[in-house]
């Protein structure tokens, strides 16, 4: 594994490695100097094209409590804004001598194309509506410590997919680990041509919230993203929530300790309502306590080692 | 394919036995006593070592020792060199390190790089009052200024030979042999 672009990149053994560096990382969280010195001397640079809370605040802490140097370049307020061309902004920053990149970009391949172009090693942190891998692996990681096991769990995954590279890289990961995994939209959000890759990677679709709730072992629900919707997916911001949002009612359907995740930022009152956010079963916070373990895994397994 | 020439037993397991023993008295002679006492088991083979000589304390003195262990890996100063280590668990008893005696447990002393990065990430983890080390094996050729407090068997080597533990934990028997 030289770069992590897409879940595709590792076996199911490395995605195991990485949880099992993670669960050690985990520890330093609670420590009183949450410093390891693995990754001294190694520059690490995030490149945020798109805005973002968490993930990048994770992989800056992340870089950070593992000792590399860490610099954020967001795409508002660099020369990105003034019109540089992706190519032009990379290879700058690393010709300043960058060891790992960090880069979210609102391209689909975006960092994929930016490994092609440099040395550096590339995570991607989001590129358009493709992949999103460290998102997915913390979710995994998150649901395993809860479940024991993700062999033969059924996870549901609920709400935008045509926009959700959370989703698709949640899809690759869980069936990986060997969990049953039913992804449910509104016709209008199903991704046209779902069909094929459903029936080729093994997992289900569903129109029907109602029907998929008492069985799953784990929610997913996915933010609704209005930022990338241009025309009317739905006719209004109620009927979404009637037809597919995590109400309170639903709540009830839910097996008691079906672990309720939400990658946010949520859309509270649209697809999650308050009483499921914040609910015993609800795992949001979790879920950004193992992403920062997560990413201090990823960083760990790509950037410790002798250079390939 | 050449077959490396026969290992050489050179602890059978009464001869580890008796030298774990040995040692357990040793750390309560020095620390009169087992209060404060912390041994910390360094991975792999460190750690069984560690509650071995936890249970002998105990044995002697009627008190529970206790036992943790350190992991190293981010610590080492040649994960540049060498693919990604896999890294493995830290665990520190409850009652901490600070103002205890801690005392380190490795199955072997060589070049000392290990217990460099231990105390390492001991200072990262507290203040120990004191920090000792003890080894079951001590085969020389230190590369920075380091020695054990406790040895159970100072083993004469030449650099190129291997020495390997054997722990009836992780691999089913006691023994040491160099080859």
């Amino acid at each position: 594994m030289r770069h992590l672009l897409s879940i595709n990149d590792v076996s199911p053994e490395q995605i195991q490695q990485i949880f099992s560096t993670a669960a050690d990382m985990h520890d330093v969280q609670r420590r009183e100097v949450k410093k390891l010195p693995a990754l001294r001397g190694r520059t690490v640079v995030n490149m945020f094209f798109e805005d973002s809370t968490r993930t990048r605040s994770s992989f800056e802490i992340a870089g950070k409590w593992l000792s590399a140097d860490v610099i954020n370049i967001s795409g508002k307020g660099s020369s990105a804004s003034k019109g540089e061309s992706l190519r032009d902004t990379v290879m700058t920053v690393c010709a300043m001598g960058v060891d790992g990149l960090v880069i979210r970009h609102p391209a689909s391949g975006a960092a994929q194309q930016v490994s092609e172009w440099v040395d550096a090693v590339v995570v991607n942190a989001g590129d358009g509506t493709h992949e999103h891998p460290t998102q997915a692996l913390l979710d995994a990681y998150t649901l395993q410590r809860r479940l024991g096991t993700l062999e033969g769990k059924h996870v549901a995954i609920i709400g935008d997919l045509t926009h959700s590279r959370v989703f698709r890289s949640n899809v690759l990961c869980l069936t990986k680990l060997g969990a049953h995994v039913t992804v449910v939209a509104p016709p209008t959000l199903m991704p046209s041509g779902i069909g094929p890759w459903s029936t080729d990677a093994g997992f289900a679709t569903s129109y029907d919230i109602d029907d998929v709730l008492p069985h799953a072992d784990a929610v997913m629900m996915l933010r609704v993203q209005r930022e990338r919707m241009s025309g009317g997916y739905f006719p209004s911001a109620r009927e979404y929530t009637v037809g597919y949002g995590l109400t309170r009612e639903r709540l009830g359907m839910l097996k008691p300790d079906a672990p309720i995740c939400h990658p946010g930022p949520m859309n509270r009152g649209l697809e999650i309502a308050g009483d499921a956010a914040d609910a015993a079963q609800s795992v949001v916070l979790e879920q950004v306590s193992s992403g920062l373990a997560v990413r201090m895994a990823v960083l760990y397994h790509l950037l410790a080692g002798e250079e390939s | 394919m050449t077959n490396p020439p026969d290992p050489r037993i050179v602890l059978d397991p009464g001869d580890i036995a008796r030298a774990l023993t040995r040692i357990a008295h040793e750390i309560l002679e020095r620390n009169k006593g087992a209060t404060d006492l912390v041994l910390l088991g360094l991975h792999t083979r460190g750690v069984p070592l560690a509650h071995r000589i936890a249970g002998r304390i105990q044995a002697v003195e009627g008190k529970v020792v206790a036992v943790g262990e350190l992991d190293v890996t981010m610590y080492r100063d040649d994960l540049r060199k060498q693919p990604t280590r896999r890294a493995h668990k830290t665990v520190i008893p409850s009652v901490g390190i600070d103002d205890k005696v801690v005392v380190l447990v490795d199955d072997v002393l060589f070049s000392g790089r290990t217990i460099r990065a231990a105390l390492d990430a001991l200072a990262d983890l507290g203040r120990p009052s004191a920090v000792r080390l003890a080894v079951l094996i001590d085969r020389g050729h230190r590369e920075l200024p380091i020695r054990a407090d406790h040895v159970g068997k100072n083993l004469p080597s030449a650099r190129s030979e291997r020495v390997s533990v054997r722990l009836a934990e992780c691999d089913d028997l006691d023994e040491v042999s160099i080859s």
